[in-house]
C-alpha cells in the first residue's frame, strides 16, 4: 500500500501566546508535529505493519517544517517530502489543498492519503476534505477506525465519529482520510527512527514544480490583536435550597443589571 | 567548539521526555508512597530500547552514543529518580562494565538478552561494612574445579529482587599485602542456588525504585563468568562507577530542572502581599540559583559525556559533574519546597519528593566526600591516571550500528 501522510509542523498547544503589534509570538517554546497528525501517521504505520508497503510524510511548509517531517521519520515513516511555501503568501486550506492535491499526483500510486482531524493553529479542519474533492477521491473524514482495507480490490471500510455515535461507511481507493484520537495510541519515535530521521535528506518541492493552477486565498488574517486582560471575581451563593438559590442569583443579576 | 546538541540527541531528549510524562508521570506519586516499584517499569523501559540504550547493536543494544545515555538519564530523574536508576544499574555498572572487560565470547553470550531488557542486569559492590571503603569488602570467591563459589552479603542493592544478573566484586585471594589487590570480579546469575534477595523499605526516598540486599550462600559461579582477570577487580569496579556516576551526574541535572520547573510554575500562580510571589526578590534569587545550577550541571556531565565518546579517560570530570550536580539537586529540591512553603511540605506537590530523593545521590555512588577527595589526588597531583587494560570503548557510529 503507498500511504501518504500530511502533516503540518505548529505551535506547541503548551506554549504562552502573546500578540505584540500585531504580530503572534510563541517565544522560544520550539514548533511541533500537529498533535493530531501523531494518530495519522501511527495508522499509516500499522496499516504498512499488517499490509505492507510504504508510508510517506508530506508537508507544506517552510524549512523548519522539515521538523515535523522528522517526527514522522523518527516514528517509523519510510520517507518524507516538503513542499516550500515561500511563494504561498497567506495561504489558507484553500490553497494548501491545492499544493497538496498536486503534490500527491506528482507521487502518483497513492492508495491513501491521511490526516490528522485539524491544525491545532489554524482549526479549519476541512484541509482533507479540499485535497480529497480536488483529486476527485473518496472523503472520510473524522475515522475512528479502519475496519477493512483491501488494495486490490480497491476497497475501504471504516468507523466514523460522529457527534451521535458512529458511522460505518464503505468507500473506494484511492481515498482521503482524517482521523481522530480514537482510532489509536501513537508510538513514541525509536531509536532507530530517530537515528533515520537525523540523517535523511529531504527532498524539496516549489509550488512551481508542481502542475497546478493558481488558486488565491478564501481566507485573510487581519492584524490579531490581544485579547483585554479582563479582572475577574467570583462571588458564590451560598444557599442550600436549590429554589432559594436560584432567587438569589436573579436578586444579584439585577442588581448588577445583567437582567 | 561545538555547543549544540545535534537533532538525534534533541530527539532522544523529547522521546525520553515524552515517555516518561505519559507512562510514569501520572501515578508515579502513588507508588512513592506504596514504597514500590511499578511493575511495568522494566518491561516498557526495555520495550522502548532505553536499557541498551548506548550498546552496539550486534551486542543487543539500541547503538546510540553516551551523551544519549545522558540525556535519557537526565528526563528519566525529570519525572522520578526511581527510572534513572534503573539505567545506572542495568546500563551502567552491568551492560558497560560487559562491554569494557568482557571477551569477545563474554560479549557475544552475556550482552544480548541484557542490553535488550529481555533480562535484568545490576551491580553489586556495597556491602553492609564497606561503602566508601570498598577495599574493605569481605564478600569472597573460592575456586573450586571450573567454578568459584561466592560467599558474602551486598547491601544497598539497586534491582536486587528484580535483576537476573549482576557484576559482583568478591575477594578471590585473601593473601594479598593491599586490601584493594586480590579482588576479582563476576557476572552472576541470581537465580543461582544459595542467592536470596530482599527489598529494603523505610528509605528516605526513591521510594518508587527497588533498593535491598543480595546473600550469598556457597553460591556457584562458572569461572566464565569472571569478568577481566582475578586480581582486577578494584579497578573493574572503580571504572564500572565511572559510569554509574556518569548517570548519576545527569539524572540529577534532571531533578534541579525539575525543582526548576516546578518553582516557577508555582511563583507564577500563588499570590502574597497582593502579587504573584514571583515578584519577590527572595523568590527571584531562588530560582534564579537553580537555574544557574541547572545550566552549570549540564555542561559538566555533557562534557564526561563527550569524553566518553572520544575514548578519553573521564573520571575526574565524571567526579566532578556528578559532586556538583547532586548537590545542586539537593539545594534546588529544598528551596523548591520553600517556595511552596507549607503546600511543599505535603506530598500533594512532588517537591517533597525531589527533596527526598535528591539526598540518596549526595550518598551513593561514591559519596560527594569521596568525590572531594579524587578531586584533590588529581589537584594535588597524588593521583594521576594510568591506562587501564581495558577502556571503555569510544563511541564509533560504524562500529555500534553494525548488526554483526
Amino acid at each position: 500500500m503507498n500511504i501518504v501522510v500530511c502533516v503540518k509542523q505548529t505551535v506547541d498547544t503548551a506554549a504562552t501566546i502573546s500578540v505584540e503589534q500585531g504580530t503572534v509570538s510563541w517565544g522560544d517554546t520550539p514548533l511541533v508535529l500537529n498533535p493530531w497528525d501523531e494518530f495519522a501517521v501511527e495508522e499509516g504505520l500499522r496499516l504498512r505493519e499488517a499490509h505492507g508497503g510504504k508510508v510517506t510524510a508530506l508537508t507544506v511548509g517552510p524549512e523548519s517544517a522539515t521538523e515535523a517531517l522528522r517526527s514522522a521519520l523518527a516514528m517509523g515513516a519510510d520517507a518524507a517530502v516538503r513542499v516550500d511555501d515561500s511563494s504561498l503568501e497567506g495561504a489558507d486550506s484553500l490553497v494548501v489543498s491545492a499544493v497538496l492535491a498536486a503534490a500527491l499526483e506528482k507521487m502518483g500510486d497513492v492508495d491513501l492519503a491521511l490526516f490528522g482531524r485539524e491544525a491545532v493553529d489554524s482549526n479549519s479542519g476541512v484541509l482533507q476534505a479540499q485535497v480529497a474533492r480536488r483529486l476527485g477521491w473518496a472523503s472520510l473524514p473524522l475515522v475512528a477506525a479502519i475496519t477493512a482495507i483491501d488494495g486490490d480490490g480497491r476497497a475501504i471500510e471504516v468507523e466514523r465519529m460522529l457527534g451521535e455515535g458512529r458511522q460505518r461507511v464503505k468507500a473506494t481507493l484511492p481515498a482521503a482520510l482524517s482521523v481522530v484520537k480514537e482510532i489509536n495510541e501513537p508510538r513514541y519515535a525509536s531509536f532507530m527512527g530517530i537515528r533515520k530521521a537525523s540523517r535523511v535528506d529531504v527532498p524539496v518541492w516549489t509550488s512551481a514544480e508542481l502542475s497546478m493552477d493558481q488558486v488565491d486565498p478564501g481566507v485573510s488574517w487581519l492584524a490579531p490583536e490581544a485579547a483585554a486582560d479582563v479582572e475577574v471575581a467570583c462571588e458564590f451563593i451560598d444557599v442550600d435550597d436549590v429554589g432559594e438559590a436560584a432567587h438569589a442569583l436573579v436578586q444579584r443579576l439585577r442588581e448588577e443589571k445583567v437582567l | 567548539m561545538d555547543f549544540k546538541l545535534s537533532s538525534e540527541h534533541e530527539m532522544v531528549r523529547k522521546m525520553v521526555a515524552d515517555f516518561a510524562a505519559k507512562e510514569v508521570a501520572p501515578t508515579i506519586a502513588e507508588w512513592d508512597r506504596k514504597q514500590e516499584m511499578a511493575p511495568d517499569i522494566l518491561p516498557k523501559m526495555a520495550e522502548q530500547g532505553l536499557l541498551g540504550i548506548c550498546v552496539p547493536v550486534k551486542y543487543g543494544g539500541q547503538g546510540m552514543d553516551y551523551i544519549s545515555l545522558g540525556i535519557a538519564s537526565e528526563e528519566l530523574e525529570y519525572v522520578d529518580t526511581s527510572l534513572r536508576v534503573v539505567l545506572s544499574v542495568h546500563t551502567g555498572l552491568c551492560c558497560l562494565t560487559l562491554l569494557q572487560w568482557g571477551t569477545d565470547e563474554q560479549k557475544k553470550e552475556f550482552l544480548p538478552p541484557i542490553a535488550s531488557g529481555e533480562l535484568i542486569g545490576g551491580g553489586a559492590f556495597s556491602e553492609p561494612n564497606a561503602g566508601s571503603d570498598f577495599a574493605a569488602i569481605r564478600m569472597t570467591a573460592r575456586r573450586d574445579g571450573d567454578d568459584f563459589i561466592l560467599n558474602g552479603e551486598k547491601m544497598w542493592i539497586s534491582l536486587s529482587t528484580k535483576a537476573d544478573m549482576a557484576i559482583v566484586t568478591t575477594r578471590s585471594q585473601l593473601d594479598k599485602e593491599k586490601e584493594h589487590e586480590g579482588l576479582t570480579t563476576f557476572l552472576v546469575d541470581l537465580h543461582s542456588k544459595g542467592v536470596t534477595t530482599g527489598d529494603i523499605h523505610g528509605k528516605l526516598g526513591v521510594r518508587a525504585g527497588s533498593t535491598g540486599w543480595i546473600a550469598m550462600q556457597d553460591v556457584r559461579v562458572p569461572a566464565r563468568n569472571m569478568i577481566g582477570e582475578e586480581g582486577e577487580g578494584f579497578k573493574i569496579t572503580m571504572s564500572a562507577f565511572d559510569n554509574g556516576r556518569y548517570t548519576v551526574a545527569a539524572g540529577a541535572t534532571g531533578l534541579v530542572h525539575a525543582s526548576l520547573d516546578a518553582s516557577v510554575a508555582y511563583a507564577k500562580e500563588r499570590e502574597t502581599f497582593g502579587r504573584p510571589i514571583m515578584a519577590h526578590q527572595l523568590v527571584q534569587a531562588k530560582i534564579a540559583k537553580m537555574h544557574l545550577d541547572y545550566e552549570i550541571a549540564r555542561l559538566l556531565y555533557l562534557k564526561a559525556g563527550w569524553m566518553k565518546n572520544e575514548g578519553l579517560r573521564n573520571t575526574l570530570e565524571t567526579s566532578r559533574a556528578k559532586q556538583f550536580a547532586t548537590y545542586a539537586s539537593y539545594e534546588a529540591a529544598t528551596e523548591a519546597v520553600q517556595i511552596h512553603g507549607g503546600y511543599g511540605f505535603s506530598d500533594e506537590y512532588p517537591v517533597e519528593r525531589f527533596l527526598r530523593n535528591s539526598k540518596g545521590a549526595v550518598i551513593y555512588e561514591g559519596s560527594n566526600e569521596i568525590q572531594t577527595l579524587i578531586q584533590a589526588g588529581y589537584a594535588l597531583g597524588s593521583r594521576r591516571d594510568k591506562p587501564l587494560r581495558c577502556e571503555l570503548p569510544a563511541y564509533d557510529e560504524e562500529t555500534w550500528l553494525a548488526e554483526a
